[in-house]
């Protein structure tokens, strides 16, 4: 394995497109340490992203908006009052990844590159709108996060393209947003139902949403008919009841050693429920 | 597999070491740089037992490349008793018993302090969350939980 601290990423794309073997690029470590350790992947080339300038910086945008470096750690990002204020469901959903131990080290990006369906940062991002910037040999494009995993342990991206960004919109006015999953305890464990909403309202009425749902299909997905259920609403019973009907009739799960197919479709509707109060409340302030 | 020159900062003293690619932080700590305090458990950043402060986050050092540290600052085990004494959380461990094989425990002790100079006064649940990524087999965790508070209380002087 060669180990590679590229100092920009036009230096990182351009070794990653020379290397002919397996290649993976190292942010957190979280994941690719970890399939190192198992034997589960070595990589001949292991690209380490992390000497990158800005890479560990969380910049405030002209617009509003927010760009997040691809080595920002859930404990940084957890630290940043500002960015917390703005996108709480966001920060909330990377906060559950791990121990305080894997926060110091795991990134959003690598969540989401990971291609796991049940990664607990994914669906806020999606939520939010948020995209990544992508930079490859053939130059740069943006993508929503939404459409960066493709099935699980697969991403969008072609080989050596790299991710160098994630971008999240401004907030704007009387916006929220929220992230709940299901697990069986507590702490540390993998979701086995998550959900994610945001929404932005005037006085009572919701004027915009996006429903994203974690751990019930082979991607994080966004629903619009769950957006729809809630939009031109005051969230009451009726739009609570029609958005958590959506949500499980647009859950596919599987059934697994974490929960049934039948728990899974019910209790995301239940999350969705939740995870919209929630974030109706935050748009309030 | 050539091996690469690192040079890093650890409790306060700059070290070197050649480490391949492969070996981890925690490798490099414990069989270059003779650091055997942090232990492996898992190896996969489940257990908490190499804990150690890298660059000021505390981190699990088995999801750490050896290469990777180089011009960092980390902080073992071996680093937290200032010369002659014992850290308060290394002496309340000792008189609450918060310990008995001992193989967490400096895992614990690193991750615990780092909460007391995040938080110097932490709620129990506060504590039983920061350090839900340690584990230990012999405890039970309540009087590592106890000893934690009881350290705390002495260093904020309110013991």
């Amino acid at each position: 394995m060669r180990y590679h601290a590229p100092a920009t990423f036009d230096e990182a794309v351009s070794i990653a497109a020379k290397a002919s073997g397996v290649t993976r690029f190292l942010a957190g470590g979280t994941d690719v340490l970890v399939q190192l350790r198992a034997g589960a992947v070595t990589p001949d080339d292991l690209i380490d992203l992390k000497k990158i300038p800005g890479t560990h910086d969380i910049t405030a945008q002209p617009d509003g908006g927010w760009r997040i470096g691809i080595a920002v750690s859930g404990a940084s990002l957890g630290a940043h009052a500002k960015l917390v204020a703005d996108w709480p469901g966001v920060v909330e959903g990377m906060e559950l990844v791990g121990s305080t131990q894997v926060q110091g080290r795991a990134t959003l990006t690598g969540n989401l590159c990971n291609g796991s369906p049940a990664a607990d940062s994914v669906p806020g991002l999606v939520a939010a709108g948020a995209t990544v910037t992508i930079l490859g040999p053939d130059g740069s494009r943006e993508l929503p996060v939404e459409q960066v995993p493709v099935k699980p342990g697969k991403t969008a991206l072609e080989p050596g393209e790299i991710i160098t960004a994630i971008n999240l919109p401004p907030r704007g006015k009387n916006g929220g947003d929220a992230y709940l999953r299901f697990i069986p305890r507590t702490e540390m464990d993998i979701a086995v139902v998550g959900c994610a909403v945001s929404l932005t309202r005037e006085n009572d009425k919701i004027t915009a949403a996006r429903v994203a749902l974690g751990a019930v299909a082979p991607t994080v997905l966004l629903d619009e008919a769950c957006a729809q259920a809630i939009v031109g609403t005051t969230l009451d019973d009726a739009a609570l009841a029609a958005l958590a009907e959506a949500a499980s009739g647009a859950a596919k799960p599987i059934s697994d050693k974490r929960g049934s197919k039948e728990f899974r479709v019910d209790v995301v509707g239940v999350l969705a429920r939740r995870a919209a109060k929630i974030a109706y409340e935050r748009a309030a302030k | 597999m050539s091996k690469m020159h690192v040079t890093a900062t650890v409790n306060g003293d700059e070290v070197e070491f050649l480490a391949d690619p492969r070996e981890t932080l925690l490798d490099c700590l414990r069989d270059h740089l003779d650091l055997t305090g942090s232990k492996e458990g898992c190896g996969t950043g489940d257990c908490g037992a190499c804990s150690v402060m890298l660059n000021g986050r505390l981190v699990p050092s088995c999801l750490v490349l050896g290469v990777e540290t180089d011009g960092a600052t980390i902080e073992t085990i071996e680093g937290m008793a200032p010369e002659g004494a014992l850290h308060p959380l290394q002496r309340k461990f000792i008189e609450h018993a918060a310990l008995q094989c001992g193989f967490c425990t400096p895992g614990f002790l690193v991750a615990a302090k780092a909460l007391l100079e995040k938080n110097p006064d932490p709620s129990e649940s506060e504590i039983r969350y920061w350090l839900a990524g340690n584990l230990c087999r012999c405890t039970g965790y309540d009087k590592i939980v106890r000893a934690v508070q009881d350290a705390a209380a002495e260093m904020r002087g309110a013991a």
